[in-house]
């Protein structure tokens, strides 16, 4: 009796995975051969004006790099001080705490937000409300990533630092953060990724533009945007579109995700 | 050069607080038309932008914010007032020109019902447009539950499937390609569930491709690859000396897995699994594409309706004034809601865990 329930649980229990996997493996392979069949160099070398992705990528990565930019100081100056400063403080593990709300936050939430204090003054929507909606979206994972890295960081290593009159500074600029560098890198990488196929944040606040922009304070060319208006157009060439600019955009996200492990891999050998 | 470093990275750390605290304020201050206008039974109102006649003042000045039991009017009220639905938040201003104060008074207790008739008011007599999130907050809720019932056992299943049952050899690219799948971005599902799954399902259950049921399901399985990792490092939390003292003791693999595996990462579970709820709960795009859009509360499962973050999606950009803010004030209710349930998640059950 006990080992056929046993057996009935277990496999209940692969069924169950079987399941899930079969429906994310269906996803994946309708993305593939959906998205292939209007992939060509010629959608990379044309925008969306003229039935092409290029400047959807380019304004993405854009947005996305721009936001890195300025979440990379503040995040990481933000870690350091969780773990280096106020460690075990009350304020440190609040504020630990408030990350770790604001890194599951809805992104559409944090859309409205930026909506509100950046669109609506400025009228219209612009590249760098969009900047600045990415840039909200990443700060937290940046944080959280670069205090769990930091917290790898073997004390013996801080005290050796300060045994030889270190200055804290010094400390934590040139043994710190070099013992940490693979980890927090991997964390910025992986951050990247998570904002780069976000849509909700940017939907109003960059907007999406069919043309080439380098104008950051007008509305810009979002990629994940534009799938979501090309894909409930009635053309279905805009929908092939949708479908290859979705293939193009998740390949790039996975392969920074395997960029991100692969990386962490090389220093665990 | 110490001091300041040691200060920027304070003010660095404070910025997320700011950031939140802003964020907060923001939207409280950008929903206070909304609010005021409509209180608290926004939350249970069910019309969007739907215009009603003006509530006429009684004797003692109206309120703003009682449009639910805002009496009807009468139909043959002569059309001399057309007002601006925006204007007429002061109910005084349209007292003054009207001369058929003393008529409506006594008919303030007709019970006609406000919602469905309003459009033959409309242009007869002053109206205002009623906005209320009810329809939103179901609609919400529901395919929320629907993800959770699916995406629960399903992902408990890969959970385990990965961590006690499947050789390691499997269990390892496996666990890799959830984790990666957790990653696709959300705009991916909703294609997905809008153009296959969502035609398969009205082919099953009937009803239309874009409905509550639809994007319950889309939701659940855009959860499950995120679920089942978090359960699964839970699980694996558990310390095999604790598994191999019960197998020693002739236990099967279910009895240490409910008696020994479930006990100890339960914490850990119940704390992945309500992370998972407030991913849902605030998710948009995956939803977007498939629950329809409409503002009706779905009668049947295979109906379609609307979520609070598809609203939102929906709507903002063609917005303003009085709709704008109550856009706000959802926007303000979800960010609530989702940090109540992330913050007991983080704070209860994941404090020790890591988390990613």
């Amino acid at each position: 009796m006990r080992l056929w329930v046993n057996k009935i649980v277990l496999g209940l229990s692969t069924l169950a995975a079987l399941v899930g996997l079969v429906f994310l493996a269906w996803i994946l392979i309708t993305l593939v051969i959906k998205g292939s069949e209007a992939l060509s160099p010629y959608i990379f070398t044309h925008d969306l004006i003229n039935n092409g992705i290029r400047n959807l990528l380019y304004g993405q990565f854009v947005m996305a790099g721009l936001a890195t930019l300025i979440g990379i100081p503040v995040g990481i100056l933000a870690g350091i001080y969780l773990q280096e400063y106020g460690n075990d403080t009350k304020y440190a593990d609040f504020i630990r705490d408030l990350s770790d709300v604001m890194m599951s936050a809805p992104s559409i939430v944090i859309g409205t937000f930026v909506y509100a204090i950046v669109v609506m003054p400025v009228g219209h929507t612009a590249g760098w409300a969009g900047v600045v909606a990415l840039f909200v979206m990443m700060l937290p994972i940046v944080v959280r990533s670069t205090d769990d890295m930091l917290s790898l960081v073997p004390t013996e290593l801080r005290e050796a630092g300060i045994a030889i009159g270190a200055s804290k500074y010094h400390v934590i600029m040139h043994i710190i953060l070099r013992a940490a560098k693979v980890g927090i890198v991997t964390g910025l990488i992986l951050a990247f990724a998570r904002v780069v196929g976000e849509t909700a944040p940017l939907l109003y606040t960059s907007g999406s533009s069919v043309y080439w922009s380098t104008d950051l304070s007008d509305t810009f060319p979002s990629i994940t945007v534009s799938i979501y208006n090309l894909a409930t157009m009635p053309d279905d060439k805009m929908v092939q579109l949708a479908w290859a600019a979705a293939l193009v955009l998740t390949f790039f996200v996975l392969v920074l995700n395997l960029l991100g492990r692969y990386v962490i891999r090389e220093k665990h050998h | 050069m110490e001091k300041i470093f040691a200060r920027l990275s304070q003010i660095s750390a404070s910025l997320v607080f700011v950031v939140l605290v802003a964020t907060l304020v923001t939207l409280y201050l950008a929903a206070k038309p909304a609010i005021e206008e409509f209180g608290a039974k926004f939350m249970f109102d069910s019309r969007w932008g739907v215009e009603v006649p003006v509530e006429q003042p009684k004797d003692e000045s109206a309120k703003p914010g009682v449009s639910d039991e805002s009496p009807a009017k009468e139909a043959e009220k002569p059309a001399t007032q057309e007002h601006p639905a925006d204007a007429l938040i002061e109910d005084d201003g349209i007292n003054i020109g009207d001369e058929d104060d003393g008529i409506n008074v006594g008919d303030e207790d007709d019970d006609i019902n406000v919602g469905e008739e309003s459009e033959s008011y409309a242009d007869t007599a002053p109206t205002r447009e009623v906005f209320g999130g009810a329809v939103a907050v179901v609609g919400t809720v529901f395919s929320t539950i629907i993800a959770m019932l699916f995406a629960l056992p399903i992902a408990m299943g890969i959970a385990i499937f990965l961590s006690e049952i499947a050789p390691s050899a499997v269990a390892k690219p496996v666990g890799i390609a959830i984790e990666l799948l957790a990653a696709i971005p959300s705009i991916i599902y909703g294609m997905w569930g809008l153009f296959y799954f969502g035609p398969f399902i009205a082919s099953i259950f009937g009803g239309y491709s874009v409905s509550l049921l639809v994007a319950g399901l889309v939701l659940g399985i855009m959860v499950i690859p995120f679920m089942a990792a978090l359960s699964r490092d839970a699980i694996n939390t558990t310390p095999d000396i604790l598994k191999e003292a019960a197998y020693a003791m002739g236990a099967t693999k279910f009895e240490v897995i409910k008696d020994i595996i479930f006990p100890y990462a339960k914490a850990g579970i119940i704390g992945s699994i309500i992370i998972s709820l407030g991913r849902a709960l605030g998710e948009t795009m995956a939803v977007a594409f498939v629950i329809g859009g409409v503002f009706e509360f779905a009668s049947k499962v295979t109906d379609p309706t609307i979520s609070i973050p598809v609203v939102l999606a929906n709507n903002f950009s063609e917005s303003s004034g009085m709709s704008l803010a109550s856009l706000f004030y959802l926007s303000l209710i979800l960010f609530v809601v989702s940090f109540i349930v992330i913050f007991t998640a983080k704070h209860y059950f994941l404090r020790k865990g890591k988390l990613r």
